[in-house]
């Protein structure tokens, strides 16, 4: 019986042979990751431990990019704990404002996180790191001080999910719309404790930016995981920016699954999650009159060049509709600088867009553009629970960046097809 | 170990930002963030819980962030225990390494809010007080409880080394 590449990264990582589903293992850590809202109580934990360094300076990761630049006084407390340990402990990887990205836009751009990698993260879309080939999950931060102080974590082997993608894809319809799709078929909890394993022929083909999107929102199905194995593509992505070596594993083909799930992607439309799940997906002709007061284009799921690209395509030469608020976040200073070469920022300002610094700001309700009682926005983000982007009584409809882009110029949730 | 208190029943698919709203998250000070608590599904709930309180919740309870906020939200709110068919995995993971005891249950359906329960956590036996109706769920294994006692992981594992 073969293994899935999950269980193979675990076994690597646990100095085991084999493992199985179910097993429980203490596996050694290659990154441990933390941001400026849950690293706070880790160092607090790892203070209080009596612990005097961190097991490895060059493995230990802190990127304060959820309130940062800081948004008031109690959150420029936390970034300045960071900052502090972050220099007592003399960590390599430590991004302040100016170097600072979405962490998990980041990691993957300076190489940071590799294929093979096992990676935890006080932060839930640290799954992000699957579409590169790495086992990767989000933790607590009790979890982070004591992989920070031993360099290990336990973990369970979860049981894998197999999702194959066939078919060939519409326009407008990117990885972002296969992940909404597989979420509103599978539900919020529909891998709970599980590994998603993405596979096929669309995959195949897909570029970094799509396959870290899709693993970037494993968590939203309950994923402990989402990944895609390492080839050609991801090699031509890490090779030139990896800091270290790195060992690509495939799953092997008696490898046992849970579940077998195929999708035929050439009958799914671009997707819009309506509120208050993930799961509440619906095809772009199916969404009906949906009037935006903001629209949101970001965060750790859609805010790297790709996403700007797409974007900017839609929106060249074009206009976003009086009252709506157009905010544009490109998620790392690289994918900003490039951006504003290509003259994106042309495009955006041109269309009434609002440019932001690197944060992932608005998407979790923190700033830059936080919504008043009863106020809708599109968003390229990840989750559009009650109260994610401001009042409890406001409403986040998520989307890819095209949709996004063409929703602020109609003024209304809509396709690129429309304008 | 033995608990009991009032029901705060809510649905399925209780998510973290409805445990403790990310506009909260610039302090981790349990007393904060105990104020909020629940706040976007009940504004009134902090006020109303009282000490040893149970929230019972559906499937899928504390989905969404890694936020550890959430049970330390929970518990400063003075919430003894969280009684749910299942729970999202981050959460499940952060609630005992916090100290805060969960417990897995497929009849939720059945408690609602205004009841009280006692919880016996060595035998898995939930007992409602009014009707003493049963409901059953896995006992929580003694090291697992001994993590609750000692006010979570960390605290756990530092009374351990002074032994």
């Amino acid at each position: 019986m073969g293994m899935t590449i999950t269980e193979k990264i675990l076994a690597a990582r646990a100095g085991q042979e084999k493992v199985v589903p179910g097993d429980l293992i203490n596996a050694d850590v290659d990154i441990a990751l933390g941001n400026d809202i849950t690293a706070p109580i880790a160092i607090r934990q790892f203070r209080e431990s009596g612990a005097e360094k961190v097991f490895d300076k060059d493995r230990v990761i802190l990127v304060p990019d959820h309130f940062v630049p800081n948004k008031d006084i109690a959150s420029a407390m936390q970034a300045k704990e960071l900052r502090d340990f972050a220099k007592e402990q003399e960590l390599t990887w430590f991004f302040d404002a100016g170097e600072m990205g979405v962490e998990h836009s980041l990691l993957p751009e300076k190489g940071l996180v590799l294929p093979g990698d096992l990676v935890i993260g006080a932060d839930s879309h640290t799954c992000t790191y699957g579409g590169l080939g790495a086992f990767s999950t989000g933790i607590g931060s009790t979890d982070l001080a004591a992989a920070m102080i031993r360099g290990k974590v336990w973990l369970k082997v979860p049981e894998s999910i197999r999702f194959v993608y066939k078919g060939t894809l519409s326009p407008w319809v990117e990885g972002k719309d296969l992940i909404l799709y597989t979420i509103g078929d599978i539900g919020v909890d529909g891998a709970l404790y599980m590994a998603m394993e993405f596979t096929g022929p669309v995959i195949e083909q897909m570029g970094m930016a799509g396959r870290l999107t899709m693993a970037n929102m494993a968590i939203e199905a309950g994923g402990k995981n989402g990944i895609i194995a390492p080839d050609a593509e991801t090699e031509s992505y890490v090779s030139p920016r990896a800091v270290r070596p790195y060992k690509n594993y495939r799953s092997d083909e008696d490898a046992v699954y849970a579940k077998v799930i195929e999708y035929d992607v050439s009958n799914i439309e671009a997707q819009v999650a309506f509120p208050h799940l993930p799961e509440n997906t619906r095809g772009i002709s199916e969404v009906g009159e949906i009037i935006i007061d903001q629209a949101v284009i970001g965060s750790c799921t859609n805010g790297r060049i790709e996403d700007m690209r797409s974007a900017a395509a839609v929106l060249k030469g074009k206009k976003a509709a009086k009252g709506v608020r157009l905010i544009i976040i490109p998620s790392t200073p690289c994918v900003y600088n490039t951006a504003l070469k290509e003259g994106l920022f042309e495009i955006f300002t041109q269309a009434g867009a609002i440019i932001s610094p690197p944060t992932c700001g608005p998407c979790l309700g923190g700033y830059m553009g936080i919504l008043a009682k009863g106020e809708r926005a599109v968003a390229t983000t990840n989750r559009n629970f009650v109260g994610r982007m401001g009042h409890p009584e406001s409403e986040v409809y998520l989307s890819n960046p095209a949709v996004a882009a063409a929703s602020a110029v109609l003024g209304k949730i809509g396709s690129p097809d429309e304008l | 170990m033995k608990i009991s208190g009032n029901i705060w029943k809510f649905g399925d698919d209780v998510d973290t930002d409805l445990i403790i709203p990310a506009r909260y998250l610039n302090t981790s000070d349990p007393a904060e963030l105990a104020k909020h608590c629940m706040e976007d599904a009940d504004p009134a709930f902090a006020g109303k819980v009282g000490k040893g309180d149970i929230i019972v919740g559906g499937k899928n309870f504390g989905c969404g962030s890694s936020r550890e906020h959430a049970p330390i939200a929970i518990k400063a709110a003075g919430v003894s225990c969280v009684i749910a068919k299942s729970f999202a995995r981050i959460f499940y993971r952060n609630a005992f390494n916090m100290g805060l005891p969960i417990l897995e249950c497929g009849d939720t359906d059945r408690l609602e809010t205004g009841g009280s329960l006692t919880v016996d956590f060595d035998t898995g036996e939930i007992v409602r007080k009014e009707s003493g109706e049963t409901f059953s769920t896995r006992p929580i294994p003694p090291f697992m409880q001994e993590l609750v006692k000692s006010g979570g992981l960390m605290k756990h594992i530092q009374k351990n080394l002074k032994i």
